[in-house]
């Protein structure tokens, strides 16, 4: 029997959790509805980047993963996916359990867990080749999803994600003739339409204008109503005004560590450790 | 005293653009004449071989027209005039075609699939291998080839052809007259394929490997398997480079002789039969007749040369304009 004692992992106060029903041949005592890890690590060959980090991202939260460069944030991020292991030589240890199951286990098809959890990244990148209706609907081909309404499925996502009004009369552009903040809510789009559970975000705004970035963050706020939200960035104000839960990610020059996790209000005005309040405050970083 | 501009706009018209000068300095003039002279050399290399090829075999075109391009029949004459000389290449010339388009439609698949295995499926170690193979292979002169193909292909070949016959004997261009199988257009065709698949291949796998990273992991993230991911975004966006690589393989098909020379019965008949021991190429045809042809002979098989140089110069246009269309287009 394998339960979770209090102050063991670093369970965020406040948040959602809900006890889902078991079935009989489970037998953890309570699993999260939406993303949980369990002392997670990292490594790329001999390279031990990300040491471990146990977090857990309700469903209808946002939660954002701030800290300076080389912390191990995307690495983490992209182990919440299985994207991880498309990297040569990269390898994990702990869980990563989404509505209490094990995603690494030998007999998850991961395929189907990156359906569940989907990933926005860093570039806009919409697929070149496709029309912005066929970008919105690639994942379900991709997927083989079988779907009967296709056109209020482009709608649904186009509005979800803050685009419909801006592209409803010229669904046939490419992706590319939109400005880099339409291509990226394109993108965001594209996630939604295979309905996912958790929408992983690594920097999403990077590399867009202050406008485009805040037409991203009510987006961000209004996929919290339904789904779990989890959104790297550098920007600590970006993460104060969109995120729920905060959690501080650190290096020493070895491999990066949580440092804190807590209610975003609390992180920002009255964190435990100092290294976060330094942080925050902008004092290294 | 500060003079403050004036904001207020110009009373005069539009002024036109100014010119805009360039000064080169010393090394830049050096270096630039360099790579100018490399750029033309290439260019004055194909106007002389073309207007070479065509001053030696003025004559023949001259005296024979059209029919040395659609007659069929290579005879020497006597001399004294009692048997006239004939000379055309029309079987050759179909025959260079036919065996260059099997060669593409067998090396093609195998080419594509191979560079998608190298990329996207085998190990890191095994592909590192394999594409150092690759172009190792790449790089065998076609009379190894040849010589290999001879002795596996006339083998394997026959066996291929009959269950070809058995199978789709009732395709017309598949269907054969006598059932004497071997030396064929088409095991020529497969010797040429294995030649030029690892040129393909490499190019191929050259292009795949810079697709945008970040593409290839949206569609991992939108639960795409890895055909899925290929389908979407690796030959979208290496189609035009698989094209170049396809029409590089083709090139070196067309001008290809020792391979055909070794394996083919040249005989001056037009023949689409795939199956049948008979065909030839152009290339092939100047190798057999250069040793002890007349004079008039030779600028004959100059004329051949002529021909085959315009046919290799219209396929690769044709390739340039399909890459540039299927660029353009992103």
């Amino acid at each position: 029997m394998e339960t979770i004692k209090k102050g063991e992992t670093k369970v965020m106060q406040g948040s959602q959790t809900s006890v889902a029903t078991m079935s009989a041949s489970q037998t953890t005592a309570t699993a999260v509805r939406g993303l949980e890890t369990k002392n997670v690590h990292a490594w790329f060959g001999k390279h031990h980047v990300l040491s471990d980090v146990s977090l857990q991202f309700p469903e209808r939260t946002v939660t954002g993963l701030i800290g300076p460069s080389g912390c191990g944030k995307s690495t983490f991020i992209r182990l919440l996916n299985r994207m991880h292991e498309f990297i040569p030589s990269a390898a994990m240890a702990g869980q990563v359990l989404q509505d209490g199951q094990d995603i690494y286990s030998p007999d998850v098809d991961a395929a189907a867990i990156r359906l569940k959890v989907g990933m926005v990244f860093q570039k806009p990148n919409p697929f070149p080749a496709m029309n912005i209706r066929e970008n919105v609907l690639s994942g379900i081909k991709l997927a083989h999803l079988k779907v009967a309404d296709h056109d209020s499925i482009v709608e649904n996502c186009l509005t979800r994600a803050g685009l419909w009004k801006e592209v409803k009369d010229r669904l046939t552009a490419t992706g590319g003739s939109l400005s880099g903040g339409q291509q990226q809510r394109l993108c965001i789009a594209r996630s939604l339409a295979v309905e996912p559970s958790v929408l992983l975000m690594d920097e999403p705004c990077s590399a867009l204008d202050p406008g485009s970035t805040l037409r991203i963050e009510e987006t961000i706020k209004e996929l919290a109503e339904k789904i779990a939200v989890v959104i790297v960035t550098h920007n600590m104000q970006q993460a104060a005004r969109v995120s729920d839960f905060c959690a501080f990610f650190l290096t020493d020059g070895g491999p990066g560590y949580l440092v804190e996790a807590d209610a975003t209000k609390k992180l920002f005005t009255n964190p435990t450790d100092t290294r976060t309040a330094d942080y925050v405050q902008g004092k290294f970083g | 005293m500060i003079k403050v501009m004036s904001v207020v706009p110009s009373v005069e018209s539009t002024p036109d653009p100014r010119e805009l000068f360039v000064i080169y300095n010393r090394a830049d003039r050096i270096f630039r004449r360099i790579v100018t002279s490399g750029a033309l050399t290439s260019l004055i290399l194909l106007g002389l071989i073309g207007t070479f090829l065509f001053v030696r075999s003025a004559q023949i075109f001259n005296d024979r027209g059209l029919k040395f391009i659609t007659g069929s029949n290579w005879t020497a004459g006597s001399g004294d005039g009692v048997i006239p000389d004939d000379f055309s290449i029309g079987p050759m010339l179909t025959g260079t075609i036919l065996v260059s388009v099997i060669a593409l439609i067998i090396a093609m698949p195998l080419a594509i699939g191979g560079a998608l295995y190298i990329e996207f499926y085998a190990a890191s170690r095994l592909r590192k291998l394999l594409s150092t193979m690759l172009d190792l292979a790449a790089a065998i002169p076609s009379l190894i080839f040849g010589l290999w193909g001879v002795v596996l292909f006339t083998s394997f070949g026959e066996r291929w052809s009959i269950l070809l016959n058995s199978r789709f004997g009732w395709v017309p261009f598949i269907k054969v007259q006598a059932e004497v199988f071997g030396r064929s257009p088409f095991v020529a065709g497969c010797v040429l394929a294995s030649l030029i698949t690892p040129i393909i291949t490499s190019v191929s796998r050259e292009v795949f490997s810079r697709t945008p990273r970040d593409l290839i992991d949206t569609c991992y993230a939108l639960g795409s398997t890895r055909w899925g991911a290929i389908k979407t975004v690796v030959l979208p966006f290496g189609r035009s480079g698989v094209i170049g690589g396809a029409m590089l393989g083709l090139g070196r098909a067309l001008g290809e002789t020792v391979a055909v020379y070794l394996l083919l019965n040249i005989v001056f008949r037009y023949n689409f039969r795939i199956l049948e021991s008979e065909g030839g190429n152009i290339a092939s045809l100047i190798a057999l007749k250069f040793g002890e042809a007349t004079e008039y002979e030779l600028k004959a098989l100059v004329a051949a040369g002529f021909v085959l140089f315009l046919l290799t110069l219209v396929v690769n246009m044709f390739a340039a304009t399909i890459v540039e269309k299927s660029t353009r287009r992103k």
